[in-house]
């Protein structure tokens, strides 16, 4: 079998709140040399400074779609878009969309999720987050669609990190794991970060879903642990229970944030598909709403194969992705992230599952 | 309106493949129109390629990128691209500009008036240029999906989010909204101008009877509706998006109203292309697997005019007299069947 996914042309979604540097980004992108064309659809056109034929001003329509879910949206210009774009196929290695900075990444990613026309031509790389060093905290608070889009990223693009100092660095990356702890967080000055830590990431790619651990339990990634202040435990901001999973954090200052928020999930012991699947399908129907991203491995009873899936909002996609190795800990773990997720339910559900 | 349910596969039929020229047009094709004779491959980019009855090929430049939309009447084609340019192409194979958007925005609709007329799509505005040369817009509330001029006068359907806004150019009177919650791309009105029908991004068709705009819902699709065709003297409309051609009847002053579709040449792949005889109750389908039927109206007797195994079909056309069929898969190899 030809590998199809490689065919498709990766799409990146670039968002963040107004003023990031979501343009500072996209024109690197489009400046660097690295041999690659983009086409670019962006919201106002004359930002970018760079002659391209290939930018495509869009408007931002977001369509429900006729099938009674009010999360189930799209976006209209989106499907034209592309459409029209794939006339050119073959000018272009990949297509990037820039949101507005008060836009909900949602529509964009379902857009790729419902649209069988898209899905045939095109697949989502991943949702890259620009963030502001200096604002972001004071936008959590006062912004939704800021909190929206970094709930939603699997990169984020911290930003400015130069007009900050060391303490004020430490809470907005804190501020930024309450709420989303397993994407990739890049600091950056003038959003200098390597274009591959935010291009074909394959994020979306339910072969690529290998691991799902918050991103600051790995080592190694860029981090200098040595920044953070170890004052877990006694920060006047930090008024709930530690009742999260995600609260392992090895040395970061954290928070719990009043809305949004992660929730993991796992288990050593097989889970019964029969009542797995069914409950999970009610989930995202029932909760669809609050929650944002979830994404899973499992290991099913009687079932040699991993099961990964992954999902936005109401709506899933799942497959048997390869055999479980010899000698690999047979564990399944999900991950939700969404807005005042009902822990309780959702983990007595979860438990339900498991086989005894 | 009902749904239709999908059918098995077709038994072996009579083959006319023998009797087809091929052509390389050696490009992706869109759509093929014919000018007089000759048929008009028009390229996913910059250029169609016209076709005379010999098989020779000529090649001619339209547009500095993707062609997004076209529309023909016989003796032109009008195409838009990505370049922002609106131009006309003919049978002699001279091209004509007819409009340029100053910020080079994309056109993304065209369609053609009898009369002349054309009208054409920037986003969320619509532009009508008449015979006499003078231009008017209107603005819908959401982008443009598709375009129609009606059979009779001079007015236009503009379909758009929630519905289709019927305008009429000449008169100062408010245009009329037809609403239906829902994205509308293609639109088409019945030949007697009595229905209005459009393609939804949801796989499914919306109508309306123009009379009292009583709604027709026509439901079922496995996939969405990319090709219509009236079938001749407008008795039925022939869709693509599901294993069968699904033909909706609108014979009687019901139309399709409490009736179910036909189901014509059922194959296990999807029709991707439909085009109805002028003259004769026959219409030919292509398939998202490559083949392409002929198909009888009254019986659902089926002709192979191109076996399976290559890119969908994606381009149908029949000349004005019904003399030639012209057609063309996604990667430009196509062909011309002359009965």
């Amino acid at each position: 079998m030809p590998d199809l996914t490689s065919q498709k042309i990766p799409v990146t979604v670039l968002t963040g709140y107004l003023g990031a540097g979501k343009t500072t980004l996209l024109n690197r992108i489009l400046s660097e040399n690295h041999g690659k064309k983009y086409a670019v659809i962006v919201n106002e056109f004359g930002e970018i400074g760079i002659d391209n034929d290939l930018i495509i001003g869009a408007d931002e329509e977001v369509f429900e779609m006729n099938n009674g879910c009010v999360c189930c949206t799209v976006r209209g210009d989106l499907v034209r878009i592309l459409d029209g774009l794939m006339r050119r196929k073959g000018k272009f290695d990949a297509i990037i969309v820039e949101t507005t900075g008060l836009a909900d990444p949602a529509p964009v990613a379902q857009t790729f999720f419902v649209d069988e026309d898209v899905q045939k031509n095109a697949r989502l790389d991943a949702v890259v987050t620009v963030a502001d060093a200096k604002w972001l905290s004071d936008r959590l608070k006062d912004a939704p669609e800021a909190k929206n889009q970094i709930a939603f990223a699997d990169v984020i693009v911290l930003n400015k990190t130069d007009l900050v100092s060391r303490p004020e660095l430490a809470e907005v990356e804190a501020r930024i794991r309450a709420i989303n702890p397993y994407a990739k967080l890049h600091r950056t000055e003038r959003c200098q970060v390597a274009l591959a830590d935010v291009l074909e990431r394959g994020a979306f790619d339910l072969d690529r879903i290998l691991e799902i651990e918050p991103e600051f339990l790995e080592a190694g990634d860029g981090h200098d642990h040595h920044d953070h202040d170890h004052r877990h435990g006694h920060d006047h901001h930090h008024d709930h229970g530690h009742s999260h999973d995600n609260h392992g954090t090895g040395g970061l200052k954290h928070y719990h944030d009043e809305d949004m928020q992660s929730l993991s999930l796992r288990t050593d012991k097989p889970l019964d598909p029969t009542k797995f699947m069914p409950w999970l399908q009610n989930l995202v129907a029932s909760e669809g709403q609050k929650i944002l991203r979830s994404k899973g491995i499992l290991a099913f009873s009687d079932d040699d194969d991993r099961y990964v899936f992954q999902g936005v909002h109401m709506m899933l996609e799942g497959d048997h992705q390869r055999a479980w190795k010899d000698g690999e800990a047979r564990e399944s773990r999900l991950v939700f992230i969404g807005r005042e997720l009902p822990e309780q339910t959702i983990r007595e559900g979860f438990e339900s599952c498991i086989t005894t | 309106m009902k749904e239709f349910d999908p059918g098995e596969a077709a038994a072996s039929i009579i083959s006319v493949t023998d009797k087809v020229r091929p052509i390389a047009i050696g490009m992706p094709v869109t759509s093929v129109h014919f000018l007089g004779d000759q048929a008009a491959f028009v390229g996913a980019e910059e250029s169609v390629a016209m076709v005379n009855g010999q098989g020779e090929i000529s090649r001619v430049s339209v547009h500095g990128g993707g062609i997004l939309c076209a529309a023909s009447d016989g003796s032109r084609i009008v195409m838009g691209g990505d370049d922002g340019k609106l131009v006309a192409l003919d049978a002699k194979g001279e091209v004509t500009l007819i409009s340029t958007d100053a910020k080079r925005r994309w056109i993304d609709n065209v369609a053609l008036h009898p009369d002349g007329a054309v009208a054409w799509s920037v986003g969320k505005t619509a532009f009508v240029r008449s015979g006499k040369a003078e231009e008017k817009s209107f603005e819908v509330p959401s982008t443009v999906g598709g375009l129609a001029f009606a059979p009779k006068g001079l007015r236009l359907a503009v379909a758009h989010y929630n519905g289709v806004t019927l305008w009429f150019p000449n008169m100062v009177a408010t245009a009329e909204v037809l609403e239906w919650a829902g994205s509308h791309l293609g639109v088409v009105f019945s030949p007697d101008n009595k229905f209005l029908v459009t393609a939804m991004h949801e796989p499914a068709l919306h109508g309306w009877r123009l009379a009292d705009n009583r709604h027709m819902r026509m439901t079922g699709y496995p996939g969405r509706v990319r090709s219509m065709s009236w079938s001749v003297g407008g008795k039925g409309l022939a869709t693509s998006g599901a294993d069968a051609v699904i033909m909706w009847p609108f014979a009687s002053k019901d139309g399709p109203m409490g009736k179910e579709p036909a189901m014509l040449a059922p194959l296990q792949a999807r029709v991707s292309t439909v085009a109805c005889h002028p003259k004769q109750d026959v219409l030919a389908a292509g398939y998202s697997d490559g083949t392409i039927l002929m198909v009888r109206l009254h019986d659902g007797a089926e002709i192979l005019v191109r076996k399976n195994g290559s890119e969908p079909v994606s381009a149908l056309a029949w000349n004005a007299k019904g003399t030639l069929l012209a057609f063309a898969a996604e990667d430009g190899d196509a062909g011309l069947l002359a009965l």
